[in-house]
C-alpha cells in the first residue's frame, strides 16, 4: 500500500505501537482467549457436554438457519438499495441514506420491542391479521429472521456504496453500447466489479447475525428447543450454572464468525488487481 | 445516409446544453466535433450513442430512426476518454464482450478477437488484465472492443485526452490510418484543434450548445465564419482593426506601406520558431501585436529585439475585421 507512511523509526514509533497493541490485547485478545481457555479447561468435555444437549444443538441450528436467511435477504435487498442510492437521484435520497444507518445506532432491544409492537400475535398492529392468515411472526423463526435482518441491514450497503461510487458508470455504459441489456450488464460487469466488497459485507452480516442477542431475545420469546438461538442459550446456561456449556457454545459462535473472516481475507487478493 | 441529426435540444435544468442542432454526418468519413469544454459536443455524441436522451429532435443512423432505440440496440461503437476497460476481464475477454453478448459461435469469436488483437497490435497482451497495460494500449483495446461488433458508426469521446503528448500523437496518426483501411463512419470529440485539423475529413465547431461552423479543415482554417472559429482554430492577434494569425504578418525593418509600425519589445524562441511582440507606435491601438517568424526568416531579415519594424498582412491573406 502506497498510502503507508515510511519514515525512520523513533522511540515514539515504538511507544505508539505498544499503546495500540496493549489496548487491543486488554480489550479484545485477552478476554476472548479466556473464553477459549475456559472452553478447553477440561479437555473436550465442555464441547462434548454442550453438543450432547439437544437444546444447545437446536439453538445452534436455529442460529445458523436464521443467520443464513437474514444474510440472503440483506444481500439481495442491500445490492438493490446500494444501486438505488448510487446510480439514481430521487427526492428523499438523503433521508433514505440516513435511514439505512438507523439499525446501527438504535439499541437492538428497541428494535425487538418495535417489531413486537408491529407484528405481535395478540396485540401487535399487523400480527393478528398475519396470524389469521396462518403466518406466525412473533415468537417464531420468521420473527427472529426479521429482527436479525433488521440489525444487520446496513452492513452490505455500507460496504457496497463506496465501491459502486468509485467504479463509476463508464464500464456499465460501455457494456450497454456493446449490446448488453440491464441484467447482462449487472451480472457481467457490475457484480464482478463489486464482488469483494459484497463478500465482505456478507461476512460482516453473517457475523453480526450469528451474534445478535437483544432484538432476538424480545422477538423470539426465548423458548428452549423452539425459539432459543445460540446467544440466548449461552445466557441461559451461564445463569443456570452450566458455565462449561456456555463457554463451549460461545466458542463455537466465535469460531464460525472468525472462520468466515479468515476465509475472506485469505481469498481476497493481496494487491488490488483492479489497478486504475 | 450516415448520421442525420435534426432539431436536437438538450437541457440540464436551466442550462442549455444543445440548442436546435441540425447536422448531417456523411457515411464513411472521419468527422471531428471540436469546441471548448462544456460546449455540448460530448453531450451530442452521447445522444447519438443513446447514452443520453435528447429533450427533442431525432437521430437517424444509416437511414434508421434511432431516437427511441436504447443504446444496446443501436450497434454503435463507443470509445470513452478514460477507456472504460472491463477491469476484471483480460484484454481478449474485453474485446470478445460484444460478440459473446450477441451469442456468436465460440470459434468465430476467437478468430475475430485474434484479428482485432493484430489490428491494434496487442497480440502479446491478450491474456493480460487492463491494469497491466499502458494508457495507449488500454485505449487501443477499447477501440478493438468497439470495432468487434462491426458497428454502424464509431463514436470516440475525447479518445486521446487522458494520454501524454507523444502517445497522443502516435494514436492520432494510427487512428487516421485505421480509418483509411476500415472506412467506418467515425465521429470523434476533441477540444484540441490541432488533433481535429490533422485527423478529420470534416470538422464541426460547437460552442455554447450551437454549431458555429461545418466544413473541411482547410475551409475552417482559411475561411472562418466567426471570430470564435478563427480564434479557436489557432493563435490570433490584432493588427490595426483586423484579426489575423501571427504567422500571416509580413514584418520588415525597412519602411514600407504598413498597417502598423512599432518596436520589437519581446523575443521568445520556441524550437524552430521565434515569437515576437511588437508594440505599435499608434496610440489608438497600443496592444502588442504578436508575430511569428521562423529562425531562418529572422536571420534573413536581420531582426533583433528593440528594432523598429513595419507590419502588414502577407500577400493573399484576408484578415477578419474585428
Amino acid at each position: 500500500m502506497a498510502s503507508r507512511i515510511r519514515q525512520p523509526k523513533t522511540t515514539g514509533t515504538y511507544v505508539r505501537r505498544g499503546l495500540v497493541i496493549a489496548y487491543l490485547f486488554l480489550l479484545v485478545v485477552w478476554p476472548v482467549s479466556l473464553v477459549v481457555q475456559h472452553t478447553f479447561s477440561g479437555g473436550l468435555d465442555n464441547l462434548q457436554t454442550a453438543l450432547s444437549d439437544p437444546d444447545v444443538v437446536f439453538a445452534l441450528q436455529l442460529t445458523v438457519y436464521v443467520a443464513v436467511w437474514a444474510v440472503v435477504i440483506n444481500t439481495i435487498f442491500g445490492v438493490g438499495v446500494s444501486l438505488l442510492l448510487v446510480r439514481y437521484d430521487f427526492p428523499g435520497r438523503g433521508i433514505l441514506s440516513a435511514l439505512i444507518d438507523l439499525p446501527l445506532s438504535v439499541s437492538p432491544i428497541v428494535v425487538g420491542l418495535a417489531l413486537l409492537l408491529a407484528y405481535g400475535g395478540n396485540n401487535g398492529l399487523l400480527g393478528p391479521t398475519l396470524q389469521d392468515a396462518g403466518l406466525q411472526v412473533a415468537f417464531a423463526p420468521l420473527g427472529i429472521i426479521m429482527a436479525t435482518a433488521f440489525v444487520s441491514l446496513p452492513l452490505v450497503i455500507r460496504e457496497l456504496v463506496p465501491v459502486l461510487q468509485e467504479i463509476g458508470t463508464d464500464q456499465e455504459q460501455a457494456a450497454r453500447s456493446l449490446g448488453a441489456g440491464p441484467w447482462q450488464t449487472f451480472r457481467r460487469i457490475t457484480l464482478p466489479s463489486v464482488k469483494w466488497a459484497l463478500l465482505y459485507g456478507v461476512v460482516l452480516s453473517l457475523a453480526r447475525s450469528l451474534g445478535e442477542f437483544g432484538a432476538v431475545k424480545i422477538m423470539s420469546g426465548n423458548i428452549a428447543g423452539q425459539t432459543q438461538t445460540a446467544t440466548l442459550s449461552v445466557e441461559e446456561k451461564y445463569q443456570d450454572f452450566q458455565q462449561g456449556t456456555a463457554y463451549a457454545t460461545s466458542f463455537l459462535l466465535a469460531l464460525i464468525a472468525v472462520a468466515a473472516l479468515v476465509v475472506v481475507s485469505v481469498l481476497r487478493p493481496k494487491e488490488n488487481p483492479d489497478g486504475d | 445516409m450516415g448520421i442525420e441529426i435534426r432539431g436536437i435540444n438538450k437541457f440540464f435544468g436551466d442550462f442549455v446544453a444543445l440548442e436546435n442542432i441540425n447536422l448531417s454526418i456523411p457515411s464513411g468519413q472521419l468527422t471531428a466535433l471540436l469546441g471548448p469544454s462544456g460546449g455540448g459536443k460530448s453531450t451530442l455524441l452521447r445522444i447519438i450513442a443513446g447514452l443520453e436522451s435528447s429533450d427533442s429532435g431525432t437521430v437517424e443512423i444509416e437511414g434508421v430512426d434511432t431516437t427511441n432505440v436504447p443504446a444496446q440496440k443501436r450497434n454503435v461503437g463507443f470509445v470513452f476518454q478514460h477507456y472504460a476497460a472491463f477491469k476484471h476481464m483480460t484484454v481478449a475477454k474485453n474485446i470478445a464482450f460484444g460478440l459473446e453478448i450477441r451469442k456468436r459461435p465460440k470459434d468465430e469469436v476467437k478468430d475475430r478477437v485474434q484479428e482485432l488483437l493484430k489490428l491494434v497490435h496487442l497480440e502479446q497482451w491478450s491474456d493480460r488484465l487492463p491494469s497491466q497495460l499502458s494508457g495507449g494500449q488500454r485505449q487501443r483495446m477499447a477501440l478493438a472492443r468497439a470495432l468487434a461488433i462491426e458497428p454502424n458508426v464509431l463514436l470516440l469521446d475525447e479518445p486521446f485526452g487522458a494520454l501524454d503528448a507523444k502517445v497522443r500523437k502516435e494514436l492520432r496518426d494510427w487512428l487516421r490510418r485505421l480509418h483509411d483501411e476500415m472506412h467506418v463512419t467515425t465521429v470523434f470529440v476533441t477540444h484540441d484543434q490541432e488533433e481535429a485539423l490533422e485527423v478529420s475529413d470534416s470538422l464541426v465547431v460547437i460552442n455554447e450548445g450551437r454549431i458555429e461552423q461545418i466544413g473541411s479543415p482547410d475551409d475552417l482554417y482559411d475561411r472562418p465564419a466567426s471570430d470564435f472559429v478563427l480564434s479557436f482554430l489557432g493563435p490570433v492577434t490584432r493588427l490595426g482593426d483586423h484579426l489575423i494569425r501571427p504567422h500571416d504578418i509580413e514584418i520588415s525593418r525597412y519602411e514600407q506601406a504598413a498597417t502598423a509600425t512599432g518596436r520589437i519589445t519581446r523575443w521568445t524562441r520556441v524550437g524552430f520558431e521565434i515569437r515576437l511582440e511588437v508594440t505599435p507606435d499608434d496610440k489608438l491601438h497600443p496592444d502588442p501585436v504578436h508575430v511569428v517568424v521562423t529562425r531562418a526568416e529572422a536571420t534573413a531579415l536581420g531582426l533583433h529585439e528593440g528594432d523598429q519594424v513595419w507590419l502588414r498582412p502577407q500577400a493573399g491573406v484576408e484578415p477578419v475585421r474585428a
